[in-house]
């Protein structure tokens, strides 16, 4: 049985620490197709007016789905999810790269099983994901 | 500048994407999912699945382009350049393999103004060979407007 089929309606399920660094939106770039500039140049980032090059907010999403995916147990389980982007994620060009602190709470547990969890995602201890909510199918 | 508001409802004829099984590998180590299902054909069939899955995320590969066809055709309206990505959501009728071929229909949903920035939601909705649902995501996008004195 994975932490989310166990879990009531109010219970936290184990948090998780990613970090982001440039090589990762890179990495992501290339196999996402998003070559936006803003997210790996920073004369270009710093041109358009942003603090440096920030993440993909698709990134941060897949981190957050991924960490998801991982508490199911099954990455199958994760029938949707949805989010707003608040605030960008600035990686600094080093080698220890952006923080970002996940937190998921299930909010809701269907009859069938299913299960609608709360996603959090903070960065220097301010949401960049808000809104966010995953829905987990039973195991089968 | 306003959108053209006769998007609005639209859709455009769909686009044809084969998923591979080194392309659902590239992406779930581009996102650090280490779940075997992702990488060895082995490991998902044991798992009961015809072939490796693709991570949750992984369709953005295929409906953003999709995507992008629309955004950046001038009739619209939208500077992509003072675009920001809003909201993202994805729901799955089933999950997607690698040797899917699956097409993208773009809608658009929504064109609204808010606060003199421009709001718009795509949606794509995605099918597999057979015609069944697979996927569909929504993506809101605001083209944010010109400060003052910018104004062309």
């Amino acid at each position: 049985m994975s932490a989310v089929s166990d879990a009531s309606a109010g219970d936290q399920l184990e948090p998780r620490t990613v970090t982001i660094t440039r090589a990762d939106l890179v990495a992501y770039a290339g196999a996402s197709g998003d070559l936006n500039p803003i997210h790996w140049n920073e004369r270009v980032a710093l041109e358009v007016g942003l603090p440096g090059v920030i993440a993909h907010g698709m990134f941060t999403m897949s981190l957050a789905a991924r960490y998801v995916a991982d508490l199911a147990g099954d990455p199958t389980a994760v029938v949707a999810f949805s989010t707003r982007f608040t605030r960008p994620v600035v990686v600094p060009d080093d080698d220890t790269g952006a923080t970002v602190e996940l937190g998921a709470k299930v909010t809701d547990v269907a009859d069938d099983g299913t299960r609608t969890v709360g996603v959090t995602a903070t960065h220097e201890g301010k949401g960049v994901l808000g809104k966010a909510v995953a829905t987990i199918r039973p195991p089968r | 500048m306003p959108l053209d508001a006769s998007f609005a409802g639209r859709s455009w004829p769909a686009e044809t994407y084969e998923v591979s099984l080194e392309k659902v590998r590239e992406f779930a180590v581009a996102i650090g999912a280490d779940d075997p299902v992702h990488h060895d054909r082995d490991a998902a069939r044991a798992a009961g699945h015809p072939d490796v899955v693709a991570p949750t995320t992984f369709p953005v590969v295929f409906t953003w382009p999709a995507t992008r066809r629309v955004v950046d055709d001038p009739a619209l309206g939208l500077d992509f350049t003072r675009v920001v990505h809003r909201d993202q959501s994805i729901e799955v009728a089933r999950p997607l393999y690698a040797g899917d071929v699956v097409t993208s229909t773009v809608v658009v949903d929504e064109i609204r103004e808010l606060a003199g920035n421009d709001v718009i939601t795509f949606r794509v909705d995605v099918t597999d060979a057979d015609g069944a649902a697979v996927l569909t995501t929504r993506a809101t996008l605001v083209g944010r407007a010109e400060p003052e004195g910018e104004q062309a």
